[in-house]
C-alpha cells in the first residue's frame, strides 16, 4: 500500500498541471541546478528539441558569449539527462529553433507577441530569457498564463497584454 | 543540516531490528552529506594566500578594485555580473538572473570550495579579458573582495 502513495501523489500532480506548463522531470541532476542554473533558471529539457540540446552540450565553450565550459563527464552526464527528457510533440516540435533559443521557438513568440520591446528591456526583466521575471512557477515549469505576475516597477499601461 | 541529521538518525533507529535493506534511505542520505560536505574545502582567505604564493607577491585591494570595474577590451567587467560593489547581490548581465553577492564577508559561501574557483575564474576571466587571469589578478580581486567589510 504504501507504495502506491508516490504514484497516486504524481497523478494528483498530473492533473494539476496546466496547458502551458512544461515540468521539470521528477530527478533533476544536482550538476544541472549548480552549473547551468548558477547563470539562468533550470530551463525544463522539454523546452527545447533534442538536437538543440545535443549541439549545445557540444559548445559550451561559446555557450551565447559566455564560457559556460565543464568537465566531460559532467557534460556527458547533463547531455544524456536533457536528451531523454527533451521537447517533442505538438509544441517544441523535433526542429530546432533559430540559435536554438528558447525565445525564438515558433510558439515562444507566438505566445509573446503582444508584449511590447520595453517589457523586455525593463530594469525588472532585462532580457526574455529572465522567464521567472513574469512566470512565477518557471522553476517548476509552471508557465501558465494563471500564474502570471507583473515584474515590479512595470508601467500600468502595458498591463494589458498580461490579460489577453 | 541539522534537520537533515536527526531525520536520518530516527529513520536509522526506528529501523534499526526490522529489514536491513531500509538503511539504503540512511546510506543515500549520508553520501549526500559527504557531498555537500566536500564542497567547503576552503576559505576566501586560503584562497587568497594561495593566489598571493602562485603570484610571488600579496594581492592589493586597490589594484583588484580597479581590475574589477574596468573593462578589458570586451563588452563585459567583472562588475557587468557582479555589481559594481560586489558587497551586494548581482545580476547576470545576459539572463538577469539575481548572482550572491561575491564578498565574503555578505556571503559565507563565497571561495569555499577551492575547484569552484578555479572553475568560475576560468571561465569568467575568458568572457571579460579573453583569456585566462594570472594568479597575480586573481590575488588582487581576492584582496579586494576580502576588504569589502559590512
Amino acid at each position: 500500500m504504501k507504495t502506491l502513495a508516490p504514484l497516486l501523489c504524481m497523478v494528483a500532480l498530473a492533473t494539476l498541471a496546466r496547458a502551458d506548463d512544461v515540468p521539470m522531470p521528477a530527478s533533476v541532476p544536482r550538476a544541472y541546478t549548480q552549473e547551468c542554473a548558477a547563470c539562468h533558471l533550470a530551463y525544463p529539457p522539454g523546452l527545447l528539441p533534442a538536437p538543440s540540446w545535443q549541439r549545445l552540450m557540444g559548445g559550451l565553450e561559446h555557450h551565447y558569449g559566455s564560457d559556460a565550459s565543464l568537465d566531460p563527464a559532467t557534460v556527458q552526464q547533463l547531455g544524456d539527462w536533457l536528451q531523454r527528457h527533451a521537447g517533442r510533440g505538438r509544441r517544441v516540435g523535433t526542429t530546432p529553433p533559430p540559435e536554438d533559443r528558447i525565445t525564438r521557438s515558433a510558439w515562444f513568440e507566438r505566445k509573446h507577441r503582444k508584449i511590447a520591446p520595453a517589457v523586455w528591456q525593463h530594469a525588472s526583466v532585462r532580457s526574455a530569457a529572465n522567464c521567472a521575471a513574469c512566470h512565477a512557477g518557471a522553476e517548476r515549469g509552471e508557465f501558465d498564463d494563471e500564474r502570471l505576475r507583473i515584474p515590479p516597477g512595470l508601467d500600468g499601461r502595458f498591463l494589458q497584454a498580461w490579460k489577453d | 543540516m541539522n534537520a537533515r541529521f536527526s531525520l536520518a538518525s530516527s529513520s536509522g533507529a526506528k529501523n534499526a531490528g526490522m529489514r536491513p535493506a531500509s538503511t539504503l534511505p540512511l546510506m543515500l542520505l549520508l553520501l549526500l552529506m559527504a557531498g555537500s560536505a566536500r564542497a567547503a574545502d576552503s576559505s576566501a582567505a586560503a584562497q587568497l594566500q594561495r593566489f598571493s604564493a602562485a603570484a610571488g607577491a600579496p594581492g592589493q585591494a586597490e589594484r583588484g578594485r580597479s581590475f574589477f570595474v574596468q573593462r578589458h577590451g570586451g563588452e563585459w567587467a567583472c562588475a557587468s555580473c557582479h555589481g559594481q560593489v560586489p558587497s551586494a547581490p548581482g545580476r547576470h548581465a545576459a539572463t538577469g538572473k539575481p548572482i550572491a553577492p561575491l564578498a565574503p564577508a555578505f556571503n559565507p559561501e563565497a571561495f569555499t570550495d577551492g575547484a569552484k574557483v578555479d572553475k568560475w575564474f576560468r571561465r569568467n576571466c575568458k568572457d571579460v579579458l579573453t583569456r585566462e587571469c594570472s594568479a597575480a589578478e586573481k590575488a588582487d580581486v581576492l584582496a579586494y573582495l576580502l576588504s569589502l567589510k559590512p
